[in-house]
């Protein structure tokens, strides 16, 4: 070989051993100092995580630490790293566990127990956790969304309207086993009807349409995206979003939801076991439950704070629809039965 | 001085180089002669160190060198396919021996260009090597193997692929070039006129055996075996046993008085003579005339002794 | 010659050694041993009682094998054409076909569920959508590139000479190329052949998208139960069986590569054009083939409201909730990466590409598989080993900023050595002799003569290794990332996965630019090979 191209090839190793020593976003550092001096917090989330960055700067002003992003998959792939890391985690905090996951979550033993002040300002239903080893921070609903304009006959108000053969055809579903709104959506049928098989084999002779995850349904078959399909199984801030990113600006919004098929997902924040800086690790869980950033998580990231106390943008508050009595299930249950169901649901539906 | 002792190469069954015993003097132009597939392509091979020998040994200037690596013998080879050097031009193939022993730029360019201008190519320097002809490219080549100055260079036959006229203007400014580097060279071809033309000694090799190493006059004159003579070019072998004897073809002409008495077969005219073809109680002979004589005709001629050689067994 | 030539190797083989056991062996090694070094094969035992998992295994080999036959006989007059157009035209295509590899796989399916509808193709008869049919055509889509510009620019090195002479003795054209052609294509063939394979073989946005809910592949199954169930023995015995398969693939199609080099050196390109109905008919095919989902894209791109404008290109560079910094920084993130992933490709792959064709006894052949696997290998396992094995100092790697483009160049170190290799392969030992009696040290020999010829692969090589790294293939998906440095698929994902027209129409919009970047980067590589005609 060339003497420039090892030379070059040494320097690369050289670099990358140098990087890989000194890089010490993980929490096993082996300094010590205590809340004096800037210490660096790693906060893991999903894909789908947003925060303005001037948020995070004006948490580090006034407390000294600094929040960096591990973006770690979606859920799904989160949660297994992490398990798979378990020990050694990959941060000190971690977000964007939700309730189908928990359970999953809490038996791998991801998280220590922290009594978030914030809780004062979240209403009971969403502390789930007696223990305290995950705290809520915003919820989203999973339901069926249908575009106003587009169904055949009148608006669907319950679930059971989606195998009304005049809706055959319409009905657009994501698989639970590669989907998170798939899931749930299926846990809403367990929960909302009182035959989930016979309703998803109703379901099937209707037309009912599977795809692996929500973009291929909302932008491949829905009408949104220039499908044909009326409705599909989205979220409760679908609406407010058709709004906001209108091409031409819009008074009403163009699509509703099916109040009757709406599943609660709530989703926790925890703080890992293992991590060098417990003291801090809670501070970011409070900055999480704080207003600011309770007051940005709908435009971030399209869902709901849990916070009393933060305010909903215009369109929002405009657009967005919350079902009064959403279904949502225990998640011991969840975990104890969710290979089962998954796996009935698809010899019912696909077999 | 360069010497091969004993080499014998074998490729599976076949013996390419057997006991073969070669030496090179320095400032010698060296022509090894023989039919194709004798193994003259292999001894250079194993004289450059591109081919280990099965058995036998190298030696340059009395160091034992078998085992050297080509690129340390000072051994230059100029191959049957020009292989030149694609993406390259001419003047940076030719400089190539030049960059390798570290000559600066413009030590290389002056080179360079004394090397076009030597093979006949001296604006040639800034072409691509792609759209040469077959005869600019072989001289490129030999350019390319002259440039480093070696001590020896090693050329397999070279010519073989060049149109007549180009092949015979080479082989008379061959030896004057590599006289004029003062190259010791090995050239290998199996067309006996070139041999003749460009050696100082001829080896005449067979079937990977040495035959004979002599100067080409006296080869040509007394061939002393019927391989040899043949390979030589030589035609008329006559006789039995004991006193076979080879006749040169140029060393008849027609005389009342001659010895010879033949009958003509054919003729065909040669630009400056004539090949005839005749039968005698000698059998069938060709010879050169200056005359032409007529299908049929019985003619008498005269035979030079001094163009009629002994040969002994084979 | 000997002792030079093995202490070279021996030294500079250890960099593509200590980059794959670092970063792959090791890894793979150990999530594999968490599959069967517990329960030994009792895992697997039991994974294959189901039929589901035997069915995913059957279906995996099944299109695996119909893509790579599929992509090689619609790919090979693209080759073709290229071989024998102007070295300018050949830039511009070779361009253009390597665009799809960039496209992440949703942007793709979501154009050919728009296609399949508008030509009435994904209901009722005619149905394409979510069958093996949507996959196979998808696979080629994204394959296309890898067998013309592997097979096209190792045949525009090729003597014509060979063929001008069976055709002058009376073979016609068909069976000059089958018996003349076809033979001296072999090496490039088998090694494009073994990527698209490969590919095909652990692709699975295209199966999850494409084939539908009903196909399964072994890659969704390892992501099914190492994600969904996290049930990481079954998923890690899954990863071995596909290793296995994967190795025993790899060593076949590295034993059909081997052909003898061709005894001509100076290569004599013909001038002669080839009919002009070929040329127009493969236009043809690549237009509809490649340049139909593609300009679905392009027009969901410039799609504003009810008419067509550029708003959505301009919203680009302001940033949207939803993401942590403008788009533009993705995009300038992402590049970022792939010319680091491309210099780390390059550095190890050339190397190893070396040795593989001039190294001795075993080490050639452990390179040579070794370096392949993983492009074969799942990204489900490659992630999670990298996550579990990289994860003490001085090894901690996993937020490391490095990571990424170390995991690209796992994908783009494959390619550099599985094009260059025939290349290497072909080059004519008189070459190489003649450089040695010229005075040239083995060293030498290969920087001054292999390297200038293998250049070509190598760019070929480099430019893959962009594309990939541009469009985040494989393992980077498990691996956790840095948020400071969003790349561009990963904006696009976020674009992707909300609501509203806008929205979307900027991620058609990102998708677009994704393109435009690797046609121009590929485009620009190419042409950094200076020396023009006659060279391939």
């Amino acid at each position: 070989m060339t003497r420039p191209t090892r030379l070059l090839a040494l320097t690369l190793s050289c670099a990358l051993f140098a990087v890989a020593c000194s890089d010490d976003t993980s929490a096993t550092t082996t300094d010590t100092t205590e809340a004096a001096g800037p210490v660096t917090i790693t906060l893991v989330t999903h894909d789908s995580f947003a925060v303005e960055a001037s948020l995070l700067d004006a948490f580090a002003e006034t407390t000294g630490i600094t929040i960096e992003l591990l973006s770690a998959g979606d859920t799904g792939q989160m949660i297994s790293q992490s398990i798979l890391s378990a020990g050694n985690p990959l941060g000190d905090v971690m977000y964007g566990v939700d309730n189908t996951f928990l359970q999953r979550a809490l038996d791998g033993e991801l998280f220590e127990p922290y009594v978030a002040a914030g809780l004062s300002q979240v209403p009971t239903e969403f502390q789930i956790d007696a223990s305290n080893r995950v705290t809520p921070i915003n919820f989203g609903d999973v339901c069926v969304n249908f575009w106003n304009d587009a169904i055949p006959g009148d608006a669907p108000t319950a679930l059971t309207d989606l195998t009304d053969p005049v809706n055959a055809g319409q009905l657009v579903v994501q698989n639970p086993e590669s989907s998170s709104p798939g899931l749930a959506f299926l846990l809403a049928t367990i929960a909302g009807t009182e035959d989930w098989e016979q309703f998803w084999t109703d379901l099937r002779a209707n037309g009912v349409s599977v795809t692996p995850d929500w973009e291929s349904a909302y932008y491949g078959e829905f009408i949104a995206g220039g499908g044909g399909r009326s409705m599909v199984v989205s979220y409760a801030s679908s609406p407010p979003a058709e709004v906001m990113f209108a091409a031409e600006p819009l008074d009403e919004a163009p699509s509703s939801v099916l109040l009757d098929s709406c599943y609660r997902q709530i989703e926790f924040a925890g703080v890992l076991a293992g991590t060098d800086h417990p003291d801090e690790a809670g501070r970011v869980i409070e900055f999480l439950l704080s207003k600011a950033f309770q007051d940005s998580v709908p435009e971030s990231m399209f869902v709901f704070p849990v916070s009393d106390e933060a305010e909903l943008p215009e369109v929002w508050a405009a657009h967005a629809q919350l079902a009064d009595a959403p279904h949502i299930l225990d998640p011991a249950e969840i975990e104890a039965n969710r290979d089962e169901w998954t796996d009935r649901w698809v010899e019912i539906v696909l077999g | 001085m360069w010497e091969l002792r004993n080499i014998s190469v074998r490729f599976g069954a076949v013996s390419a180089l057997d006991d073969l015993s070669l030496t090179i003097e320095k400032g010698q132009i060296m022509v090894v002669l023989g039919p194709s597939g004798c193994g003259k392509s292999t001894l250079l091979r194993v004289l450059a160190g591109l081919q280990p020998p099965d058995e036998g040994t190298v030696w340059i200037d009395g160091l034992d060198a078998t085992d050297r690596a080509p690129h340390r013998r000072g051994i230059g080879v100029m191959f049957q396919a020009p292989t030149l050097f694609p993406h390259r031009t001419v003047a940076q193939n030719i400089e190539f021996g030049l960059r390798m022993v570290g000559l600066d730029r413009p030590g290389r360019a002056a080179r360079v260009a004394e090397m076009l201008d030597l093979v006949g190519l001296p604006d040639f320097g800034d072409r691509t090597v792609e759209n040469l002809s077959g005869g600019e490219a072989q001289r490129v080549a030999l350019a390319r193997s002259l440039a480093p100055e070696p001590a020896l260079l090693l050329l397999d036959e070279p010519l073989a692929a060049l149109d007549r006229s180009l092949r015979d203007r080479l082989v008379a400014e061959l030896p004057a070039m590599l006289r004029a580097t003062g190259t010791t060279a090995v050239h290998v071809t199996h067309d006996h006129d070139e041999a003749f033309a460009i050696a100082d000694r001829v080896a005449v090799v067979e079937r990977g055996r040495l035959l004979r190493v002599a100067p080409p006059e006296r080869l040509f004159a007394d061939p002393q075996t019927e391989a040899v003579a043949r390979f030589l070019g030589h035609v008329n072998i006559v006789g039995e046993g004991g006193s076979r004897r080879v006749i040169r073809r140029d060393a008849a002409t027609i005389d009342e008085e001659g010895e010879l008495r033949v009958t003509v077969v054919e003729s065909r005219f040669r630009g400056d003579h004539h090949d005839v073809t005749v039968s005698s109680d000698l059998g069938m002979l060709e010879f050169r005339l200056t005359e032409s004589a007529s299908p049929g005709a019985q003619i008498q001629l005269r035979l030079d002794p001094a163009r009629v050689a002994v040969i002994g067994g084979n | 010659m000997g002792r030079d030539r093995s202490r070279l190797i021996t030294g500079a083989a250890a960099i593509p050694a200590v980059f794959l056991a670092i970063f792959f062996v090791y890894p793979v090694a150990t999530v594999v041993w968490r599959g069967v070094g517990g329960e030994g094969l009792t895992p697997l035992g039991d994974l294959l009682e189901s039929a589901r998992t035997r069915d995913a295994i059957v279906f995996t080999f099944w299109q695996a094998t119909l893509s790579t036959l599929l992509t090689l006989a619609l790919a090979l007059p693209g080759a073709a054409v290229i071989a024998r157009s102007s070295p300018r035209a050949q830039r511009r295509l070779r361009a253009l076909v390597t665009i799809p590899f960039v496209l992440p796989t949703v942007v793709v399916a979501g154009a050919f569920s728009e296609l399949f509808t508008t030509f009435g193709l994904d209901d009722g008869d005619l149905r394409l959508r979510h069958t093996v049919w949507a996959i196979l055509i998808a696979h080629v889509f994204f394959n296309y590139a890898v067998v013309v510009r592997t097979v096209g620019s190792f045949w525009s090195g090729l003597d014509a000479r060979m063929e001008e002479q069976a055709r002058v003795l009376g073979a016609g054209r068909l069976r000059t190329f089958t018996q003349i052609t076809l033979p001296q294509l072999r090496p490039a063939l088998a090694a494009a052949s073994a990527i698209v394979f490969l590919f095909s073989f652990t692709s699975f946005g295209v199966i999850l998208v494409l084939g539908g809910p009903r196909q399964a592949t072994i890659e969704t199954e390892i992501y099914r139960y190492a994600v969904v169930r996290t049930d990481f023995t079954s998923g890690a015995a899954l990863a071995a069986l596909q290793l296995v398969a994967v190795l025993a693939l790899v060593a076949l199609a590295t034993r059909l590569e081997r052909a003898r080099p061709l005894t001509l050196s100076t290569p004599h390109r013909t001038t002669v054009r080839r009919g002009r109905i070929g040329r127009v008919a493969n236009g043809l095919a690549i237009t509809t083939l490649l340049g139909l989902p593609i300009g679905v894209v392009i027009e969901r791109s410039l799609a504003v409201g009810d008419s067509h404008g550029l708003a959505n290109f301009r919203a680009l560079g302001t940033r949207l909730s939803m993401l942590p910094a403008p788009a533009t920084d993705a995009i300038r993130n992402s590049l970022v990466y792939a010319v680091v992933a491309t210099v780390i490709a390059l550095c190890v792959g050339t190397i190893a590409a070396l040795v593989v064709v001039h190294g001795r006894g075993a080490i050639r052949h452990v390179f040579d598989l070794g370096l392949t696997l993983p492009l074969g290998t799942s990204a489900v396992t490659i992630g999670f080993g990298i996550l579990i094995a990289l994860d003490e100092p001085p090894l901690d790697l996993r937020s490391s900023w490095w990571i990424v483009p170390i995991a690209h160049s796992l994908v783009g170190v494959p390619f550099v050595v599985r094009t260059m290799v025939p290349v290497l392969r072909r080059i004519d030992p008189a070459l190489h002799e003649a450089a040695a009696v010229l005075g040239a040290s083995p060293r030498r020999v290969r920087r001054e003569v292999d390297l200038p010829i293998a250049s070509r692969g190598m760019l070929v090589g480099a430019s893959f290794a962009f594309a990939v790294s541009m469009g985040e293939f494989g393992a980077t998906a498990f691996i956790p990332r840095r948020a400071d440095t969003l790349t561009a698929p990963q904006a696009l994902f976020r674009l992707l996965t909300t609501p509203g027209e806008l929205i979307r129409g900027q991620a058609m919009a990102l998708a677009v630019v994704l393109m435009a970047i690797v046609g121009l980067a590929v485009f620009v590589i190419e042409s950094a090979r200076g020396t023009g005609e006659g060279t391939f």
